[in-house]
């Protein structure tokens, strides 16, 4: 077994594979608001990503085990579905955001301590590490069932890298 | 006590906290939850002892199936902890070995 | 409490599966008995924070315990016909007699002659054996997630998780949502068998997850200060040297098998099915056993999820009403469908197959009357 493979064995993706790609260049480059990254690389019976999308972005699933396809031009990066997915397997990532070189990320936190607006946080890679500083500037609750989606600050080359934040 | 103070999702609602004994010393429970829960929380993980061997044993399937977590409460031994809700002034008792029936419950003072 | 009860329907069980059965019995208008041991009803779902899976039917996105309050909700509205028992054991069945033992706490004895039977006892944890397994400290998952997640104790400080299926894998994010350190979660395999999102989750909050890996030894006197962990090969034979962890908690979630002794008891056909964890009664479609009046739902028909326990349980609810002739026929046909369905969908992705598999196993197609 590779590394690569032992690695992905454990819950760590290594690469793009079905159902966990990143959107179109271009237009992820150009859309405010940002768009949606799901990382969902096998088939389990679950749709809840497509059944919260106010826009049909997550789109309609033959088979309830189908792994989401997504309509990027219909996404609003409105971050429903990073609340609702049970795997917590959405992210929205607005590369428009800020300075050119910093990027903003939605994710799904529901971990003490409280992530609040202003505080610096650890941004952590699938694997744990620590390999930026981040700043909060939003906490949103869209689905109100205590799953917070927090807006960071972080620098744009690490988007595909970050994965979570430790609030220090 | 070890209990959890702040929780990311969950809202801990206790009923009345109560007293009851181990060992002779007194302890604060909450009422109605089981006594292991308040043994755990009061830092006490050795229940008894077994009967052979001598062996430590303590609390492990919290369903009432496996007979790890058995003490004698008021007298009576085999009480499964993990199951049986506590109640204001018990005297729960480390079991050694098999521990003894009581042959008249009344008598024996529960 | 009378010393022998007579009901229409007993319900062994009030986790997710024999709820599900008792409100569905009831919708027909049964008279429905439910026992359960433990202190509140609901079972395992009632300390399950994460958000289910499956579909808007199976309540996709909510989070189990209000899962479990949804059904709660159900059964008050039944309270005219369902009559629950907690802390309250089925002890035994008496084939001759068609007779249940109960005991309400510690010494509150009764009998209960039921017409139909479900039995949903569930799972119960399985233990690997290493040496000072019997130690203070090694827990099963379930019981750990009983401590933090419905009485708010702190189950300890730093934990090793054994397993990474899906209960390994979730309780070990919701020991560090209590607040609790995970040193890391073995799993003898070459990969994680729960979902991968879950152990997504994890590693990305720094939990190390060490693959083909397995407890040897849990360290400590009176209690456990410690455990070895070993790198083991495909065929589980150990490779290198121990590592020691400084942990007070040793989680077992190495499987569950299913609650049976009732059904032996009874008589009823069993079978040894490894895709369902272990001894399982053979059943018909219609969630029947061998045995007329007896019908198996939930883990203790095999080892799967609350999202299948439940729609069993009104698949065998609806034929518990059906044979005590409660109900239309078109309304048992129209509603069995509609189950049917949904637990083809839950069961139709790759982690289902295995479930099929076992199913296929211990399903007969119909019992000789």
């Amino acid at each position: 077994m590779t590394d690569k493979q032992r690695l992905f064995n454990s819950g760590v993706l290594t690469e793009e594979r079905p159902g966990a790609v990143k959107p179109p260049q271009e237009l992820w480059e150009s859309k405010k608001n940002g768009l949606v990254i799901i990382e969902c690389p096998q088939r389990i019976p679950c749709n809840p990503c497509h059944t919260s999308c106010p826009t049909g972005a997550v789109m309609p699933f033959k088979d309830i085990n189908d792994q989401p396809q997504i309509d990027y031009s219909k996404c609003t990066g409105c971050a429903r579905c990073v609340a609702v997915c049970p795997g917590l397997a959405c992210l929205v990532v607005d590369l428009t955001w800020g300075e050119a070189d910093r990027a903003l990320m939605k994710l799904p936190c529901e971990m003490l301590p409280e992530p609040e607006e202003g505080r610096q946080v650890d941004c952590l890679n699938r694997e744990g590490e620590a390999v930026a500083k981040g700043t909060v500037v939003k906490v949103t609750e869209p689905m109100h069932d205590k799953t917070r989606v927090v807006h960071v600050d972080v620098p744009k080359d690490l988007v595909m890298d970050i994965r979570a934040i430790r609030v220090v | 006590m070890k209990l959890i103070e702040e929780h990311p999702i969950l809202d801990f609602k206790h009923g009345r906290r109560v007293t009851f004994s181990f060992d002779g010393k007194q302890l604060e429970g909450y009422e109605g939850e089981p006594i292991a829960a308040a043994l755990h929380a009061n830092g006490v993980k050795v229940y008894r002892e077994t009967p052979i061997r001598h062996q430590p044993r303590g609390f492990f399937c919290a369903i009432g199936k496996c007979s790890s977590c058995f003490m004698v409460v008021d007298g009576v031994p085999n009480v499964r902890t993990c199951v049986t809700p506590l109640e204001a002034g018990m005297h729960v008792e480390t079991q050694r070995g098999k521990g003894v029936v009581p042959l008249d419950p009344e008598e024996e003072g529960r | 409490m009378k010393a022998l009860r007579e009901t229409e329907v007993m319900v062994i069980g009030g986790g997710p599966a024999g709820l599900s059965a008792a409100v569905e019995a009831a919708s027909f208008g049964c008279d429905v008995t439910l026992v359960d041991s433990d202190l509140a009803l609901g079972g395992q779902l009632i300390k399950q924070t994460h958000k289910f899976f499956g579909s808007r039917d199976e309540r996709a996105g909510t989070r189990g315990f209000k899962i479990s309050e949804l059904l709660m909700d159900e059964l008050s509205e039944r309270r005219d016909s369902v009559t629950a028992y907690t802390n309250c054991t089925a002890t035994g069945y008496y084939p001759e007699d068609g007779v249940l033992s109960c005991v309400k706490g510690e010494d509150e004895y009764f009998k209960v002659k039921p017409h139909k039977i479900v039995m949903a006892t569930g799972a119960q944890e399985r233990l690997i054996p290493f040496p000072n397994n019997h130690l203070p400290g090694v827990y099963g998952a379930g019981a750990v997630q009983t401590l933090m997640n419905v009485y708010g104790v702190k189950p300890g400080d730093r934990v090793l998780m054994v397993g990474a299926g899906n209960i390994g894998l979730i309780v070990s994010y919701q020991l560090l949502q209590a607040g609790v350190e995970v040193a890391g979660i073995v799993e003898a395999l070459d990969k994680v068998g729960g979902y991968w999102v879950h152990a997504a989750k994890v590693r990305r909050l720094g939990v190390p997850i060490y693959l083909r890996h397995t407890v040897v030894e849990a360290l400590g006197e009176q209690y456990v200060t410690g455990a070895v962990i070993q790198e083991i090969d495909e065929r589980f034979q150990p490779v290198g040297e121990g590592k020691a962890l400084d942990v007070d908690i040793i989680c077992m979630a190495v499987g569950l098998t299913p609650t049976c002794e009732l059904l032996w008891q009874a008589g009823c056909e069993m079978i040894f099915v490894p895709e369902l964890c272990g001894y399982v009664a053979q059943r018909d479609k219609n969630m029947r056993t061998s045995h007329p009046d007896i019908w198996v739902a939930g883990d203790a028909a095999g080892i799967e999820e609350a999202s299948s326990a439940m729609v069993e349980g009104r698949i065998a609810g609806v034929n518990v009403a059906k044979s005590l002739g409660h109900g239309s026929s078109a309304e048992h046909e129209k509603r069995l469908a509609e189950y049917r369905r949904r637990l083809d969908d839950l069961r139709g992705g790759e982690v289902g197959e295995k479930i099929c598999k076992g199913i296929a196993c211990c399903t007969v197609d119909r019992w000789e009357v």
